[in-house]
């Protein structure tokens, strides 16, 4: 069983990183690392500023992992079920996914932006690829898991394939799903973060390294670095939050 | 009501469990079946509820060959057959909940008028309740007792209204008293609802007080029938008679007999 953090846990977590990076700021004394003195007050007001967009650059990365999240989860989900249930398939797939698992899937971005053209749809599905080796392969697990008397006796209930999809499947494939997404948001965003550093005009990545790196804004530059964390941060307990309402039955008390 | 014509069922090339193998059961019969593990016991109970069909011959009910599970006929299996995820309720539910899901369709559900919701919803209330698990509709699987979790998988099959109840040792998991108190609630339910049901179980004692009749299976492949009638069962003094006692020898001699290698 996971501890779940407390509030209290999240506001210690909090006050420790800031006294850190403060710290740091004062030991290294230099225009590269300004402090959170400084630098939140600005995030804030850039946040909303008009010239900025920053607000516009947070949601255009926002989008685009999000819409990575759901193509990943529905092709892959229904495709591990498939495998997961079907042994002989799966015999037939395992080497190939055993072998293309591990790759990593951003060195294939130039042939990505051959193939698809240089738009959102190649980004979003450059991280797709990622999350979906992660997905198939747990919900693979968890649906070979699946005890046979558990479908014997839901099918004796009338359940046909679709009702088995409906009633067995998805709720049991849900929980490795959505560790699947936790676990893997960081992947996800640093492949973003490189992304969209190129071939496009939105979006944090571009920030954080055209419109401010480059010209040494570095101030603004961080603003962009707290608003990349903070997506992943809400993302994460996003789906931890959610985790934990799925999985409702395993954080009980016997008795 | 079933009857099984010259079957055969194999599992793949070597291991043939049924030849031309058949059986009858009358409506309102309860019937236990019984013979050493690998005999194929289980396998005929999945064969009667269309989750395996014979490689040959027919088994049909009420007149209709069985194809795939039948809306009318209740399967309990021994463990593993709720829903972790569901509480007492959902699964509870859970049949009536597919019903709705399809909709009277004649195939996956029985055909006709469909049941309004709280029709359904009032139905599993009833039998929650005539189990003895209505305070426990919120509780989730892990949280109860092997007892309570067949009780709940008994109201679930019942909710539904079955003709023909199946059952694939149910009560093997439980401790003594608690398998002879469900064993009791069966034979009530049988008296109340009108039922045809088939038991199997590898536990002699269990054999003779559910089944009216006991069909004694051997090492496979099975080709005959091995029939023990037993008028005394669901009688509720049965288990203390010497007449018990004397029928599960009967039993246990019959079945001692088909081992007969070592001797």
């Amino acid at each position: 069983m996971r501890q779940r953090l407390s509030l209290r846990d999240v506001l210690i977590g909090i006050g420790m990183f800031l006294l850190l990076w403060q710290g740091l700021t004062w030991i290294i004394n230099r225009p590269i690392m300004p402090g959170p003195v400084e630098v939140l007050p600005l995030f804030v007001r850039l946040l909303f500023s008009e010239s900025e967009e920053l607000a516009r650059h947070t949601l255009a990365s926002s989008g685009r992992v999000l819409a990575a999240m759901g193509l990943a989860v529905v092709t892959a989900a229904p495709i591990g079920m498939g495998l997961g249930q079907m042994r002989q398939l799966d015999r037939i797939f395992t080497p190939l996914i055993a072998i293309t698992y591990p790759v990593p899937k951003i060195v294939l971005l130039p042939v990505i932006y051959v193939l698809l053209g240089i738009s959102d749809f190649s980004k979003i599905f450059l991280i797709a690829l990622i999350l979906f080796f992660q997905i198939l392969v747990v919900v693979r697990d968890e649906a070979a898991n699946l005890q046979p008397e558990l479908i014997f006796s839901v099918r004796s209930l009338g359940a046909g394939r679709l009702a088995l999809f409906r009633f067995v499947y998805f709720p049991a494939a849900m929980p490795a799903v959505l560790t699947a997404l936790r676990i893997s948001v960081g992947t996800a965003i640093a492949v973003l973060f490189i992304a969209e550093q190129s071939l496009t005009e939105y979006g944090l990545g571009y920030y954080i390294v055209v419109e401010t790196y480059q010209i040494l804004r570095y101030p603004e530059m961080y603003c962009g670095i707290l608003a990349m964390s903070l997506l992943g941060l809400l993302l994460y307990f996003s789906i931890d939050a959610l985790e934990h309402r799925v999985n409702r039955h395993l954080y009980l008390e016997a008795g | 009501m079933i009857a099984v014509d010259r079957i055969r069922f194999a599992y793949g090339q070597q291991s043939t469990v049924f030849e031309s193998f058949s059986w009858t059961v009358d409506t309102g019969q309860t019937w236990a079946i019984i013979g050493p593990s690998g005999c194929g016991k289980s396998t005929l109970l999945y064969l009667l509820a269309g989750l395996r069909r014979p490689d040959s011959g027919v088994i049909t009910i009420h007149g209709q060959p069985v194809q795939r599970p039948r809306p009318r006929t209740g399967l309990i299996l021994q463990d593993h057959g709720l829903l972790p995820w569901a509480t007492v309720w959902k699964n509870a539910r859970l049949g009536l909940t597919i019903r709705e899901f399809y909709g009277p369709d004649g195939e996956h559900a029985p055909g006709g008028e469909a049941l309004s919701k709280a029709t359904a919803n009032e139905q599993v209330a009833y039998w929650l309740d005539r189990l003895n698990i209505s305070a426990l509709r919120e509780k989730y699987p892990s949280q109860l007792s092997g007892g309570q979790r067949q009780r709940t998988a008994i109201a679930r099959t019942l909710a539904m209204e079955p003709d023909l109840l199946l059952m694939d040792e149910p009560f093997s998991s439980l401790d003594a008293l608690t398998r002879e108190n469900l064993q009791n609630v069966v034979v009530d339910l049988q008296r109340e609802v009108e039922l045809t049901s088939v038991i199997v179980t590898h536990d002699i004692d269990e054999a003779v007080f559910l089944g009216e009749r006991i069909l004694v299976l051997s090492e496979p492949p099975n080709r005959q029938t091995r029939i023990v009638e037993n008028d005394g069962a669901g009688s509720s003094n049965y288990r203390k008679s010497t007449a018990f006692a004397a029928r599960v020898a009967q039993v246990r001699d019959i079945l001692g007999a088909s081992y007969a290698p070592a001797t």
